[in-house]
């Protein structure tokens, strides 16, 4: 009791100013908890139509309880809503079983394999009786994933290359490195993707143009790899000059010294950025919405256009913006986890 | 020794192979491209520039109408973009120090509360937070008939914020004139009070007098001038607002949304800055006596600052660039106006290259004006 | 090694821009037609609540692929915003555009397009607020007016405006549904697209009769699917499945009653219907082309009334897309 009540001299009570700004605070605290509580909970309408709603003074519940389906799953086949949540299901398993270091071999990388080709097949089904469902019909929460953990699967290798190349001797490679990350990083994502919605097909022959979706995701691969190339980069310039010249007396090839030696070192320093990179690319999948693509935002924007529930979009983003909460809060506990097993 | 086995051979192939492979890419690309154009017919080159534009646009800083061509209407765009990047930059940058100060503080529910905000801001994607101001301002305010009036000349309704606007009067230029003389005052007096203090040690309050000369100055020029105050104030006429100043709810709606999400940014590097200064300096300055807000602004920021200004040039950039999210919500910017344009004319890739240009050089503009402030700020080791 | 694979990557690629593969025989063999559509507009195209794709550009989609492969269904849709729809069809992404565009010079000469029969004559009206009081459009000088990025609707509210001496403020969104969405709102006064466009936002209102179109209107918007330039075969599929649509109604022969007129002594339909063989071949397709697209699609009429007329929510008049026998601008060449 002693010890709380000294807590509260120190960190409450110091002072005029200080004792002021806490009542005052804790007061506005109190004040917006109970309203919020009071909107959410007491005053909210759970059941019932869009009447009910517009009559209450609290949430809308009943509008995202009516819309959770397609915010979540778009125009995913309403009879075969199953195979979305295994996949993301299984998804969750594999992430959660390979949480720990001492799981990391050969075997971990083909059961990531293995995963992605059930989750590919489940989703996409024309095989074991499952109906086919084209990738234009994905929608909702498993496609922002997948435009998430694919991007982040490719653009990791590339920006490592990319920045091994921008640390490289030979004049040429590097300055093709920088001259790439920079062009990149000098842009807004919105560019890029308006050049693979746009100007994408006009580069390849006629008719062989990938659909907008995988021309979306290379836009998204394309973009991060450049900003892990500097994440990269930090990290291979903090490793002691000792570290390179002992492994080139070692007498180790190029490959051999930034596989055995530099690579190891710098990628477990630069856990914590890698993971900021992470979380600002699952944000950033989000812009896919202009050039409609009906990812988590655009399932979530076009349930509020429906003419029977205008008007609640308070409520939808209030609960998109939770998901997107839960998720990047669960990427960045994963990443401060890393940290924690490799250090 | 054979050829391959020679190093510098080895290194000289590399490379050649790869120039051979990005340009082999390249010229793919550009061989598609140019097939792909000439065989659809598609016009190519930026003559559309001088062509005329043919849409409104609803905000802008220089005279445009629907006559003017399609490079004044880009200008329109690009002038738009660098009015919400500078403005929110700034605010940016003073909400971001403000409160990565008060997530240190030591007052607890303070610094709970900076880490609440920190936290749920950083986590939201911006568009979505764009959405949902924009969504707010145009559901909640009422219709522009029934506009709040909390003060008089200023409305509030979902067609924007309507403010009074000052009527000119020459009296304003000299008014003008003057501050930037005791601007330039101030400068002078700052170097006098540093020769004193050099040969003196004591302090001349050199900040005080300028202030003083800032604020009274200009008032006295305004009473000398006989006290011009003619306000315009706005007026329902028919469907919207005329006179006065007009904010449209696209431009609050971006200006919060990016200031808001880029300072949460800003706040942590400004914590991780002050928190890399070793405790001793602290303690150091205290102990020579300093006043606390000394101790702040001569000791703990200046050291601070160097860890700071890299991250921060890179969260400046990227408040200018996600500006171009201003094409979800209807402002006009350069990206928005790009697109328009893009629609009209078909000419995408001559656009798509020009957005990369105009984002290019901003970013290069910001990096040189931050690596200048960084050359200035750096430790001088002797 | 390496310079031998980037040498064959080179002549591949030659190759392929200079491989003139007819659209037609890459479209039967991939046994499906891409066709892009609006991403949402009601009775033109949007999905239904069970994820199929309705409406009157739909239908056009639809009698191609009867014409085409002898089954409306075989057709893949690629829902398009308004910026990709042009670029989408100039890439091969897609084989025809079926999404409510206007036939324009700029269009049709600087953006490799050529632009099929017109399906439906429109114009640009404007929707308001009953309550506003507005029976013309002088009366909404200094308004607020909401339309969309990158249509015809932009210029021609521009240039209306401004040749009449009236002052707007628009708010231009890239997303229909946001337009009306901010309309309804009442973050603009008034909201301006093609008079059909209207309508159908109209029937998606919660209170339809609080809002108005004014029955000015102030452009000519002739509504076409469109195809690549430079295929002239293709072109002409499209182009004749079209015409089979307002023929089929000239001679009165509907879904229903087709089969009846397989037995008909009127050389016309006789040549039409594909009994006396010819058409089918001259355009590559099957001899019973026309009687697909009528038996599994319907004629024009059909289409018309289902989507936008009298039976669905739009309830738009014929007006002039009626048949020229019936006063409107309808005219097929005949089927000789």
């Amino acid at each position: 009791m002693k010890a709380k009540i000294r807590w509260a001299k120190d960190n409450l009570f110091k002072g005029y100013f200080n004792s002021a700004l806490s009542i005052f605070l804790i007061t506005f605290f109190a004040w917006a908890f109970y309203n919020f509580f009071n909107w959410l909970v007491i005053d909210s309408v759970l059941l019932g139509d869009a009447d009910a709603c517009r009559q209450a003074s609290g949430a809308c519940l009943a509008f995202i309880v009516d819309k959770t389906r397609f915010i979540f799953f778009g125009f995913y086949p309403e009879t075969e809503i199953w195979r979305p949540i295994i996949a993301i299901f299984i998804f969750f398993i594999i992430t959660f079983y390979s949480r720990l270091k001492s799981r990391w071999n050969r075997r971990l990388l083909y059961n990531w394999m293995y995963c992605g080709l059930v989750i590919w097949l489940l989703m996409r089904g024309g095989y074991f009786g499952l109906v086919k469902v084209e990738t234009h019909n994905w929608g909702g929460l498993p496609l922002t994933l997948m435009l998430a953990v694919v991007g982040m699967i490719f653009s990791y290798p590339i920006g490592i290359f990319l920045a091994l190349g921008r640390q490289s001797k030979l004049p040429l490679i590097k300055y093709l490195c920088v001259a790439y990350i920079e062009l990149i990083r000098g842009v807004p994502l919105i560019s890029m993707l308006f050049m693979s919605s746009v100007m994408m097909p006009l580069f390849l022959p006629e008719g062989y143009s990938p659909d907008k979706l995988m021309r979306a995701q290379v836009a998204i691969i394309m973009f991060i790899s450049a900003y892990m190339a500097e994440v990269v980069r930090g990290g291979l310039q903090a490793i002691p000059r000792g570290q390179y010249e002992a492994a080139d007396a070692m007498g180790l090839t190029y490959w051999q010294k930034m596989r055995l030696v530099i690579l190891p070192q710098a990628l477990k320093i630069v856990i914590p950025p890698t993971v900021n990179t992470a979380i600002g690319m699952f944000k950033d999948t989000s812009l896919v919405i202009i050039i409609a693509l009906f990812d988590l935002m655009y399932t979530t924007k076009a349930s509020m256009q429906d003419s029977n529930w205008l008007g609640f979009s308070v409520e939808a983003y209030l609960f998109v913006a939770l998901i997107y909460f839960v998720f990047c809060n669960m990427i960045s506990r994963m990443g401060r986890l890393f940290e924690k097993e490799f250090r | 020794m054979r050829f391959w086995n020679d190093r510098k051979n080895r290194a000289i192939i590399y490379q050649l192979l790869s120039l051979i492979a990005v340009m082999a890419l390249g010229l793919f690309f550009y061989s598609n491209t140019k097939a792909n154009l000439e065989k659809q017919n598609i016009a190519t080159g930026f003559h559309f520039f001088n062509r005329v534009a043919g849409f409104e646009i609803s905000e802008s800083l220089i005279e445009y109408n629907s006559e003017d061509s399609y490079l004044r209407a880009l200008k329109v765009g690009v002038l738009n973009t660098l009015k919400v990047s500078i403005i929110g930059n700034i605010l940016a940058v003073i909400l971001g120090v403000f409160i990565g100060v008060c997530r240190l503080s030591k007052n607890w529910p303070l610094a709970k509360l900076a880490q609440g905000y920190i936290e749920t801001i950083r986590n939201i994607p911006l568009l979505l937070q764009l959405f949902f101001w924009y969504a707010l301002f145009t559901e909640i305010l009422p219709g522009v008939r029934q506009a709040l009036n909390p003060m008089p000349g200023v409305y509030l309704s979902n067609r924007g914020v309507m403010l009074p606007s000052l009527e000119y009067n020459p009296v304003f230029f000299y008014m003008g004139v003057s501050v930037i003389f005791t601007i330039i005052l101030g400068y002078f007096l700052k170097r006098y009070a540093k020769k004193v203090q050099d040969q003196s040690g004591k302090q001349f309050p050199h900040v005080l007098y300028t202030v003083l000369v800032l604020l009274f100055l200009p008032l006295l020029i305004w009473l000398v001038g006989g006290m011009p105050l003619e306000f315009n104030l706005p007026k329902l006429q028919g469907f919207n607002f005329s006179g006065g100043v007009s904010i449209s709810p696209e431009f609050i709606s971006l200006l919060l949304g990016l200031v808001l999400y880029t300072s949460a940014f800003i706040a942590e590097i400004v914590r991780s800055g002050i928190q890399s200064v070793k405790k001793g300096q602290e303690e150091a300055a205290k102990a020579l006596g300093l006043k606390s807000y000394l101790v702040l602004t001569l000791v703990i920021l200046p050291q601070a600052l160097r860890v700071i200004i890299p991250p921060l040039t890179s969260q400046l950039l990227n408040l200018t660039k996600n500006s171009s999210l201003a094409v979800a919500i209807a402002y006009p910017d350069f990206v928005n106006i790009a697109n328009t344009t893009m629609n009209q004319t078909g000419q995408a890739i001559e656009l798509i290259s020009l957005i990369i240009l105009v984002y290019l050089s901003f970013s290069l503009l910001t990096s040189l004006f931050m690596n200048w402030f960084n050359k200035k700020m750096a430790l001088v080791e002797r | 090694m390496k310079i031998l694979m980037i040498t064959a990557l080179l002549a591949t690629s030659t190759a392929f821009a200079e491989s003139k593969s007819s659209t037609l025989n890459t479209i039967k063999e991939r046994k499906v037609l891409k066709c892009g559509v609006s991403s949402g507009l009601a009775g033109f195209s949007a999905p239904n609540s069970k994820g199929k794709w309705q409406g009157f550009d739909v239908d056009i989609c639809r009698a191609i692929a009867a014409a085409v492969f002898g089954d409306p269904d075989k057709v893949q849709y690629t829902a398009l915003s308004a910026q990709q729809r042009f670029v989408a069809l100039q890439s091969g992404e897609i084989d025809v555009l079926s999404r409510n565009s206007t036939f324009t010079l700029t269009r049709d000469t600087s953006l490799g397009l050529n632009f099929a029969p017109v399906v439906y004559y429109d114009g640009q009206g404007f929707m308001v607020r009953k309550k506003d009081g507005v029976s013309k459009i002088a009366d909404l000088n200094g308004a607020s007016i909401c339309t969309q990025q990158g249509t015809t609707t932009e210029l021609n509210l521009a240039d209306y405006f401004r040749t009449n001496n009236l002052k707007f403020k628009p708010v231009v969104f890239e997303s229909n549904d946001e337009v009306h969405q901010s309309f309804v709102k009442g973050r603009c006064d008034a909201v301006t697209t093609d008079i059909s466009g209207l309508a159908a936002q109209k029937s998606k209102l919660k209170n339809p009769d609080d809002y108005i179109i004014l029955s000015e209107i102030i452009s000519k918007e002739p509504l076409a699917p469109a195809v690549r330039h430079g295929d002239d075969v293709w072109f002409d599929v499209v182009k004749y499945s079209i015409y089979a649509l307002m023929t089929a109604e000239e001679f009165g022969i509907t879904s229903d009653n087709v089969d009846k007129f397989l037995k008909t002594k009127n050389p016309k339909i006789k040549r039409f219907l594909g009994i006396t063989k010819g058409n089918g071949k001259a355009l590559g397709l099957d001899e019973k082309w026309a009687y697909n697209i009528i038996k599994m699609v319907g004629n024009y009429h059909e289409i018309f009334e289902r989507n936008v007329g009298k039976q669905s929510p739009l309830k738009l008049e014929r007006g002039i897309n009626a048949l020229w026998k019936n006063g409107g601008l309808h005219y097929s060449p005949p089927f000789k």
